[in-house]
């Protein structure tokens, strides 16, 4: 939801912006857990190059029926290619990370 | 405390007891959702219960899918029952493609009255915490509302419960689906991978709590009993509603899967005719009063050689000839074959075979338990429309798998002819080895066939000869007696045996005592005429006897009238003599008259 295209300063080169959508089943624990978790994560790894789409399955049915979304929480890397799939409330970090391929990246 | 337990069971117990009893006799519920799956139905008294769950459990390749596809395509065509099929473990593309061959039509109920739901998960997938299946319920919510789905299967539902990282989200997520199911009154059928022993040790296993959450559960299993794959069922539990308990064995069939229900209470009582028709052979039309009953089961026994296969024959070509179509399943030998075997006795079938009337069948070709003898007999006969049908030699089923199952499956055939109205001939092969002891059948049928027929060798004089007897015709006066098959070119006559010093003549003695009879009786002829022609001469003696006799007694009479005549004129004359000479003499008047 937040757009940032900034070019990085110090090396010049492009800034890739990681899209990501967020399936979420109304205000269930693991949905809410995983929201904050990822919120946080970009903060930490990717300050002003991320957006993030919501999808709440129980307000969107048939989008996660097209979708094939049948466990949630579940997020869903868009771009930067490949897609990746993470499902669960995003606790453990490292392997978020490690998933998103930001472990280099990494402070 | 314990005494208080005690005591609360005790009260418990009676009434426990009393349901049990008002539940024995299979009560109808009408919440019940019919399978359309024969057998199925009638072991759960009308299906799965309607708007509950039912686990379905089996090992792999048991049916699992097949049984579950076939319960939603019922219930879009027959029912008014839209369904959604959750795929968690195979492609519903493939599973499409895997059922293409029961003739479903999966594609024009798939337009709008079936649905597919691919949730497999991917092997890429990342986990990373807690989740859950609110997606899964959300994306069926909006499904089922479209749709109007009132069935719903959840295939290999194990696949995403391994995801779960722990029992408790495993049970959880469970529950939620347990949950939503009730809640929008779904029939739902949930089925599960396992193998034997966690069929055995169920509430131990992973997903254990499962049966005690679910109203129906159903068991399959798929076993080899000496080199023969035996499929088997069971229903295990079900709530609110009485069931066939005993394991009872299916088959896969060309229309899908199909429960060997043992008894058919509706079906029973098929409409009975005191109908006869023709065994095709004349005599033992008479021997039987008529003929066989429409509809009976005929079970002719022999060993191998005695004419089975042409007295079955004999009723195939009969049958056909009233117009009727018939189905001849032979075990042994090639349709062909049997054709061109009967045609030497003058049966020619293949007129028939030609006219589409009758059908011939090779079974040599089909392997497999007597289960799916049965069920592509049943099969064959329902596309061929056949009124009667003969099944030579239905003894081949003893010998594939499992015996038990065979008689149940013969005991079956007979109750499904029945209902059907069709006739059944059934030839079962003797084993020389075996008892010399009429009618050992392995198959028992002969207890429960109608006609039993049994043909016999006849040892004697150094010939083999053919006998047929009657054992047994319900319903029927049957002559007692032993008649001679006589196999030739125009056919199968049964001819009467003699019995002479208490043993049964036939063949080569038979004829040569109808030959020394006929002789016998040529020479008591002719010694007939022989006598009256002596008799006639002797009449004819004693008649000319009796002419002379009676001119002799003529003569007689004349002559003894004649000296009367004689003695009489001659004292005439000797009295004239005296009076003339008296007078002559003139003697005195005084003198007494001498008259």
């Amino acid at each position: 939801m937040q757009q940032s295209p900034i070019r990085n300063e110090l090396t010049m080169t492009p800034q890739i912006i990681f899209k990501f959508r967020l399936y979420v089943a109304g205000d269930a624990p693991n949905s809410t857990q995983a929201l904050a978790n990822l919120i946080a994560l970009c903060r930490a790894h990717l300050p002003d190059r991320h957006e993030i789409e919501i999808v709440d399955v129980f307000r969107e049915p048939k989008r996660a029926l097209i979708d094939g979304i049948f466990m949630t929480p579940t997020l869903v890397k868009l771009a930067p290619s490949p897609v990746r799939i993470i499902v669960g409330s995003l606790s453990q970090t490292q392997t978020v990370l490690h998933a998103l391929n930001l472990e280099a990246d990494s402070l | 405390m314990p005494v208080v337990i005690a005591e609360a069971e005790s009260i418990m117990l009676p009434t426990r007891k009393k349901m049990k009893s008002v539940r024995s006799p299979l009560i109808k519920v009408s919440t019940k959702a019919p399978t359309g799956i024969a057998g199925f139905d009638e072991i759960t008294g009308g299906g799965l219960p309607h708007g509950r769950t039912t686990l379905l459990v089996g090992g792999p390749g048991s049916g699992k899918t097949v049984l579950a596809l076939q319960i939603l395509v019922h219930g879009a065509r027959e029912c008014k029952e839209p369904g959604i099929f959750v795929a968690f473990e195979e492609n519903s593309k493939r599973i499409v493609a895997n059922a293409e061959s029961f003739g479903w039509k999966l594609a024009e109920l798939q337009r709008k009255k079936l649905f597919f739901m691919d949730i497999q998960p991917m092997p890429d997938l990342v986990q990373s915490g807690d989740f859950d299946f609110g997606g899964m319920l959300a994306a069926l919510e909006a499904k089922s509302k479209e749709t109007k789905a009132r069935r719903i299967v959840f295939d290999a539902l194990d696949v995403i419960l391994t995801l779960l990282p722990d029992e408790a989200a495993r049970r959880r997520e469970i529950y939620r689906l347990h949950e939503w199911l009730l809640a929008r009154e779904l029939t739902g059928l949930i089925t599960l991978k396992a193998d034997a022993g966690y069929i055995n040790a169920m509430s131990q296993s992973p997903f254990g709590f499962m049966h005690f959450m679910v109203d129906c559960t159903v068991l399959l299993s798929h076993s080899v009993i000496l080199g023969v794959s035996q499929r088997n069922m069971r229903v295990q539990k079900y709530r609110g509603s009485s069931f066939d308990e005993d394991e009872l064995p299916f088959v896969i069939g060309k229309n899908g899967l199909e429960v060997a229900a043992a008894h058919t209470p509706s079906r029973v009582d098929a409409e009975v005719t005191s109908e006869r028709i023709s065994s095709g052979v004349e005599r033992l039309d008479t021997m039987l009063g008529g003929g066989y009953y429409r509809g009976a089961s005929v079970l002719i026994t022999g060993f191998s050689g005695t004419a089975k296969t042409t007295l079955s024959g004999a009723f195939a070509d009969a049958a056909c000839q009233r117009g009727e179509r018939t189905l001849f399943v032979s075990f042994d030998s090639d349709g062909s074959e049997v054709i061109r075997n009967l045609a030497s006795v003058g049966i020619r079938l293949d007129r028939y075979v030609k006219s589409g009337c009758l059908r011939m069948i090779s079974a040599r070709t089909i392997t497999g338990s007597a289960e799916t003898f049965l069920v592509r007999i049943k099969t064959l006969a329902n596309e061929h429309r056949a009124r009667c049908l003969v099944i030579d030699p239905v003894s081949t089923w003893s010998k594939a798998g499992n015996a038990l199952t065979a008689r149940s499956v013969a005991e079956r055939l007979i109750d499904w002819s029945k209902a059907g109205g069709t006739t059944l001939i059934c030839t079962s092969l003797l084993d020389e080895m075996s008892s010399q002891s009429e009618g050992s059948s392995s198959l028992q049928i002969s207890k429960i066939a109608d006609t039993w027929i049994h043909l016999n060798y006849l040892l004697q004089a150094g010939e083999r000869n053919r006998g047929l007897s009657i054992i047994k015709s319900r319903g029927t006066a049957h002559s007692n007696q032993v008649r001679e098959l006589i196999l030739s070119d125009s056919g199968v006559t049964l001819t009467d045996t003699y019995t002479a010093g208490g043993e049964v003549l036939m063949g080569a003695l038979r004829w040569q005592k109808e030959r020394a009879d006929r002789v016998a009786n040529e020479v008591n002829e002719v010694a007939a005429k022989l006598k009256r022609v002596r008799l006639d001469a002797e009449e004819a003696e004693l008649e000319v006897q009796v002419k002379s006799l009676q001119t002799e007694l003529l003569a007689k009479q004349v002559e003894k009238d004649l000296l009367v005549r004689t003695t009489e004129s001659r004292k005439g004359e000797i009295s004239q003599g005296l009076t003339r000479m008296e007078e002559l003499r003139g003697a005195d008047a005084t003198k007494p008259d001498p008259k």
